[in-house]
């Protein structure tokens, strides 16, 4: 199976590591892995404010990209929503709608993609700590992930998970949302360091760097103990 | 042109295009095929009941139990008698108000207190100031523990719901199993001319506004007796 | 910016902020979750139910007007008088009419939404006829003189001292903590208004089209009192309530109850299907529907989002929703609050000045996921942010998407772009937290991200070489 990677800008960006810790599992896992190199982004940050032709633009490109993809498995269930949900709305009623299911069926997301459609749970990663697990929303409602990502960090070694109160509730990033409405978002964003401080964890973990972006942002402008850390990341460790 | 056919006009001209069936748009763990036509057995998918008398009642009585309705089963008459009378007592009933019936006559007959009939005209304040309101009922629901009264089989609309403590008496063969058996008995039985009202009754009145903590008799019955012979 | 807007984010600043606001709406919700998860875990398919609502829906309003003309000759064949409203104006006008053709001097009322939308209770007591509030909760706001907090608990943003202090300064009545004695008040005061009313005044949960009658829950039983003791009896509709069969009430009875009040089926459910019969020993003498369009067409127009109108005003989607939960039900400044209050308000009062509420929001999809009829409203959102964008979108945030695209389109760009940033965040240090800072939205409450030395695309690279 020829794996191609997406990797989002923010990502690319601010957190290579996380891609590099997903190509790494990947690796171990025996399977050879290709990257579109001139992929940037997914045209969410547009679609979500409203600019939905300037997001079909920037998504237009991506399909192209990917047109001679097997399989494409990203490490960002929020841009894999983007990509699997909201790309057959955006090109609604377009030449390229046909195109954008196509793309949409061969989108995954990292721990959806070893569960299900690999039938791994165990990457041979050891970790002891204990973490936390928040679910990001896109990852939650729009891809389906609840059991995958526990199932995955049930089998690393050392490692304690505890849930947190309202582990489903937003954590208040929501893209341009958190600097349009900043107030709101760190008021979410307050709730959620609360319920994972709670719990006592060592890292609240995530399958979406921008919800962690945010959770820990916001607790190191508070001096809050709490260290994020991406499923990913915890997968690759040994 | 009328109010009515302006609003019906803009009605169908906006219906001129079709609506995206719903559901496309789901989450995976939301998504469930759509019907091929649009569903009218709904049984499948509400909560199970089981199909023996004993089942139905046992029910009832969970139910109840949990809405804080007061629910006997009696086997004849003299018990009803003997059941009502201790309720009388206990309560401290002086005046109460009732409507005709086959088991609404017997209750007053072997009550023997002040009454108000609601059967024709009445007075207003004689039923408010009644201490008990005795009904009977066109069935009683198992599935929810409800009581099903319509103005013909619970003496009009007042008298189930006036009086602080309402009193249900009803036969065994009124249990029925869900709300769908209920609402076909509610046709099958009325469908040639409804009454000005029939009620789902759950249990006695009440309300969590204030701090989302339970009272009850927020403005109905306090108090719900339910005996099924 | 408009000024609704202004006061929608100076609000929601102020509220965000008060912590104590924040923890007793939490905990106030606290047992709604726990009793609607288990009163969703009797139904033996949930997913199931609510896709054959959503369905029954869709057919009845895909079919509106041939179940609306159904439920009105239905039902006026009983004797009801059946008026259309196309405005909220017209609606005031039949109902004050009706009050002083027949010499109204007090209204019980129980609760209906459309009656906050369209003022019913403010234009009846400008014609100097009394209108109490009958649910607990509305009487509770009425006293107070301020909008519902909530759709379904007007009052849930209140302690019980607060409520007491109100009854004390209001009704007279000694103080007491106690939720029970509070509730037998506001009964005693009540019952005294029911028996004199000459008119009540509800709405309508549905209009069942099959057989002409509108279906009517509460759990108080003020609806019964306020539609069995006065002489008339008014419902205010909006035309969107129609649900085709009788039958389909064993379906939305126990779903509405689920979703909106963590209850199997609320108390009262009643079915009222005209006037006083032949025969009957009581109820009122006139029965009058108001059927109230006021936007309801319009939004039926749009056929993307014609699914708003299966609304059954439950409130889930409210009590689910970590926007509401953190600045509450009036910071909306609508009728409908929360997820639908966002969807929904633009159609009916205007895009341009209500825009803002589809944009607060961080599409998080719980709204969707609780809603029992599974109304898309998180799409919802999305589609009413990109009409506003159609219509008027600031200069200086069209420049920046613009950009957006030509900086992701041109990957060197791209790259290029990333080292820059990398570089000038070395200088961000000097303007952070300041006005120069142009990342202040973000870092007034949170530290940014560092740019990384060495992307992934360079390690990339660096694999390959
Ligand atoms: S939109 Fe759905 S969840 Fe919200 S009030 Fe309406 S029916 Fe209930």
């Amino acid at each position: 199976m020829k794996i191609s990677l997406f990797i989002p800008c923010f990502i690319d960006a601010c957190y290579p590591q996380v891609g590099i810790s997903m190509v790494k599992v990947l690796e171990r896992l025996g399977h050879q892995v290709d990257y579109p190199e001139d992929f940037t982004c997914c045209g969410q940050p547009a679609f979500n404010s409203g600019y939905w032709d300037e997001a079909r633009a920037v998504a237009e490109k991506v399909l192209a990209m990917y047109r001679n993809a097997e399989i494409i498995v990203g490490v960002s269930g929020s841009c894999g929503a983007m990509m699997m949900t909201f790309y057959k709305e955006l090109f609604h009623s377009t030449p390229l709608e046909a195109e954008a299911k196509a793309h949409a069926a061969k989108v995954w997301e990292f721990s959806d993609f070893l569960v299900t459609k690999l039938g791994v749970t165990d990457v041979g990663a050891k970790f002891p700590a204990k973490v936390t697990f928040h679910d990001g929303c896109h990852g939650l409602r729009e891809v389906g992930l609840k059991k995958q990502p526990r199932a995955l960090l049930a089998k690393v070694q050392g490692l304690e998970l505890v849930e947190m109160d309202a582990a489903e509730s937003c954590c208040g990033f929501g893209g341009t949302f958190s600097v349009k409405f900043p107030m709101i978002s760190t008021a979410m964003g307050e709730v959620k360091c609360d319920s994972a401080l709670k719990t006592s964890a060592d890292y609240i973990v995530s399958c979406d760097s921008s919800c962690l972006m945010h959770i820990q942002g916001l607790a190191d402008r508070q001096k809050k103990p709490l260290r994020t850390m991406h499923l990913a990341e915890v997968l690759a460790k040994q | 042109m009328s109010e009515r056919e302006q609003i019906l006009g803009r009605i169908r001209e906006a219906l001129r295009v079709a609506a995206p069936k719903p559901g496309l748009l789901s989450g995976p763990g939301q998504r469930v095929p759509a019907h091929e036509k649009r569903p009218t057995d709904f049984r499948p998918w509400l909560p199970a009941v089981g199909d023996s008398f004993d089942e139905r009642a046992a029910l009832f009585a969970k139910n109840s139990a949990e809405l804080k309705t007061d629910f006997q089963l009696v086997a004849n008459r003299n018990e009803l008698q003997e059941k009502l009378l201790a309720l009388a007592h206990a309560e401290g009933w002086k005046k109460i108000a009732t409507h005709a019936g086959e088991l609404t006559n017997y209750a007053f007959a072997v009550l023997g207190l002040a009454v108000v009939q609601t059967g024709g005209r009445y007075n207003l304040d004689e039923l408010e100031s009644s201490d008990a309101g005795i009904t009977e009922c066109d069935a009683l629901v198992a599935q929810t523990g409800s009581v099903v009264v319509t103005t013909r089989s619970a003496g009009g609309r007042a008298l189930s719901v006036l009086p602080p403590h309402h009193v249900v008496l009803a036969r065994r063969d009124q249990l029925l199993r869900d709300l769908p058996a209920a609402f076909t008995a509610l046709k099958q039985r009325y469908g040639s001319g409804y009454p000005s009202m029939m009620c789902l009754i759950t249990g006695p009145s009440r309300t969590g506004d204030i701090e989302r903590i339970l009272v009850l008799g927020a403005h109905g019955p306090k108090k719900l007796t339910i005996f099924c012979m | 910016m408009n000024t609704v807007a202004q006061t929608f984010k100076e609000t929601a600043r102020r509220m965000t902020r008060d912590l104590r606001h924040r923890s007793w709406i939490q905990s106030a919700l606290g047992k709604y979750y726990v009793g609607r998860d288990e009163k969703k875990a009797r139904f033996q398919n949930w997913q199931e139910a609510r896709q054959a609502a959503a369905e029954i829906k869709w057919d009845a309003v895909n079919h509106l007007d041939k179940h609306l003309e159904e439920f009105v000759s239905k039902i006026e064949a009983r004797g009801t008088k059946v008026f259309w409203a196309s405005t909220g104006q017209q609606a005031c006008d039949y109902i004050v009419n009706v009050a002083k053709k027949h010499r109204v001097r007090s209204i019980v009322k129980s609760k209906a939404m459309t009656g906050e939308e369209i003022h019913l209770a403010q234009a009846l007591e400008k014609s100097g006829v009394e209108v109490v509030e009958t649910d607990l909760g509305e009487y509770i706001v009425q006293l107070r003189e301020e909008a519902p907090y909530h759709i379904v608990f007007p009052a849930m943003h209140l302690t019980r001292h607060e409520i007491s202090d109100l009854f004390n300064k209001k009704l007279g009545s000694a103080p007491t903590d106690s939720p029970e004695e509070l509730t037998m008040i506001a009964r005693r005061t009540l019952r005294k208004k029911y028996c004199a009313a000459d008119m009540g005044i509800s709405g309508a949960n549905f209009a069942v089209a099959e057989t002409g009658m509108i279906s009517l829950t509460t759990n108080e039983g003020n609806g019964r009192l306020s539609t069995s003791l006065p002489r008339i009896h008014v419902a205010l509709i909006g035309i969107e309530k129609v649900l085709p069969t009788l039958d389909d009430l064993a379906l939305f009875l126990p779903m509405l109850a689920t979703a909106g009040a963590a209850q199997a089926v609320s108390c009262y459910n009643t079915f009222i299907a005209g006037p006083r019969q032949e025969g009957e020993p009581d109820g009122p003498n006139e029965f009058h529907v108001v059927l109230l369009d006021n936007g309801r067409t319009r939004l039926l127009a749009d056929a993307e989002q014609r699914d708003t109108l299966h609304c059954i005003r439950c409130g889930a989607c409210l009590n689910v929703c970590p926007i509401y939960k953190n600045i509450g039900g009036h910071t909306y400044g609508t009728t409908y609050m929360g997820p639908i209050g966002s969807v929904l308000t633009p159609h009916l009062r205007g895009l341009a000045e209500w825009k803002h509420l589809s944009f607060a929001s961080s599409l998080c999809g719980a709204c969707s996921e609780a809603c029992p009829v599974k109304i898309d409203l998180h799409h919802h959102l999305l589609q009413n942010r990109r009409n506003a964008i159609r219509c008027k979108s600031p200069w200086w945030e069209k420049l920046i998407f613009k950009g957006f695209v030509i900086l992701m389109n041109y990957p060197l760009l791209y790259r290029l772009g990333v080292k820059f940033g990398w570089l000038g965040q070395k200088f961000h240090g000097l303007v952070k937290g300041t006005r120069l800072d142009p990342m202040i939205a973000w870092t007034q409450s949170r530290e940014a991200p560092p740019l990384a030395l060495k992307t992934f695309k360079d390690y990339w690279r660096g694999r390959k070489s």
